[in-house]
């Protein structure tokens, strides 16, 4: 769906930045504005048919991403599989809570092309995720590493666990403890036994 | 919550006249603590509404992993036509740094519509003197050089990187990006996104002139 998605140069947004020009997409800006988004409009006022097809063409889209795309895969299935367990763990920066392999951002996908580069000149893993570490930093990590600002972050479900355990254990100490009634005094048993004596029935 | 709370009465009378006020203060407690935390999460979405409003907080804002460090080695071919020389990691290095002093380097494209709206704030930094260098990110040239045509060239050089393959090694993520490189060729700032006149008044021109 996307023009010019192929081993060699990098494909071209449209020119001149119009907004509504040709299917293309272009690159991420940082506001999310794109040039040549494809206008929904002259879907609006047909029939529901039309609806139908649209939202068939919308769930079958993420099939279509470019990750399927044979001409960017490695030839050597071994080597594709290596590339596509790298990208798995590498974030994509435009979309963010996906990784490399599932996103169709350009960027994206110059980064897939770039692991595979580089997984076809025999580097390991390491070395490309460290590659892209030192450019984009944690942040293209999806797991992130354990370090002193991330300690927080790793230790929240061991705290939150045991942050639940202390409350348990305290409600149940807390009812455990909670005061019995103390005995009466002389003077209450008294006054007690006069009101039992005034009404017998009770 | 203490120990103290939940201990029997030392004799039976004492109970409730000790009780009494411990339970109230509890009470308002309480009530208080939810108007707490109210207020506080009330004061932090200000200031992230606000940070939003004059573009100093950004939620999908990613840190650079550059700052503090010399930019990446690279060589990018001069725009054609442009009339300015290419861009290479030797322009932004310590001894050879225009006139000692910071150094922007901007990455732009014609089809980039926050570029348009960043544009007259870079017109008005190379006015004042700042040395701005600019790199078309993938752009066809023609297309560049007619955006640099339509709204002015503030660039001292420009780069052309088509392919984006040196964007990457600054570990750019879309356009336009803008860096700050200081006189002794080390990068401090990096902003993703347009430079507004806000950005320039509260973040760029303080740095400016902390570099300078």
């Amino acid at each position: 769906m996307r023009a010019g998605v192929d081993g060699g140069s990098a494909p071209m947004p449209p020119s001149g930045g119009k907004l509504s020009s040709g299917s293309t997409l272009g690159s991420e800006t940082h506001t999310g504005v794109r040039g040549g988004v494809p206008s929904l409009a002259g879907v609006r006022g047909q029939r529901p048919r039309s609806y139908a097809l649209v939202a068939l063409l919308l769930l079958a889209s993420p099939a279509l991403a470019a990750v399927g795309d044979p001409a960017e895969q490695l030839r050597d299935p071994a080597l594709e599989e290596k590339a596509r367990e790298i990208g798995r763990e590498l974030r994509c920066m435009v979309c963010q809570n996906q990784s490399i392999e599932d996103s169709d951002a350009d960027l994206a996908r110059d980064l897939r092309r770039i692991v595979r580069e580089q997984v076809a000149a025999g580097r390991s893993e390491r070395e490309v995720v460290a590659y892209l570490h030192d450019r984009y930093g944690d942040y293209v990590l999806l797991r992130p590493p354990l370090k002193p600002e991330t300690v927080l972050l790793w230790a929240t479900p061991a705290i939150a666990l045991a942050g639940g355990v202390a409350l348990v254990l305290a409600m149940r100490r807390r009812a455990a403890m909670a005061p019995e009634a103390a005995p009466l005094s002389a003077e209450e048993e008294a006054r007690l036994a006069a009101r039992l004596k005034d009404h017998p029935e009770a | 919550m203490s120990g103290a709370g939940a201990s029997p009465p030392p004799d039976g009378g004492a109970w409730p006249a000790k009780a009494a006020p411990r339970g109230r203060s509890r009470r308002s407690l309480l009530l208080l603590a939810p108007l707490g935390v109210a207020a506080a999460a009330g004061a932090g979405f200000y200031a992230m509404l606000r940070g939003l409003g004059t573009g100093s907080y950004n939620p999908r804002g990613v840190p650079s992993a550059l700052i503090g460090k010399a930019p990446p080695d690279f060589a990018l071919p001069p725009l054609e036509g442009a009339e300015r020389p290419g861009v290479s990691a030797a322009d932004l290095r310590a001894h050879n740094g225009p006139l000692g002093r910071p150094v922007l380097v901007n990455f732009f494209a014609s089809w980039c519509v926050p570029c348009v709206i960043e544009h007259p704030q870079l017109m008005r930094l190379a006015r004042e003197g700042v040395p701005l260098l600019g790199i078309a990110y993938k752009d066809k040239p023609e297309d560049s050089l007619g955006f640099l045509r339509r709204h002015g060239n503030p660039f001292a050089k420009l780069g052309v990187d088509q392919p984006g393959r040196v964007a990457i090694d600054w570990g750019l993520y879309g356009v336009p990006e803008t860096y700050l490189i200081d006189k002794e060729g080390i990068i401090r700032w990096r902003w993703a996104g347009p430079i507004t006149n806000d950005t320039l008044g509260a973040e760029l021109q303080p740095l400016l002139r902390r570099y300078a």
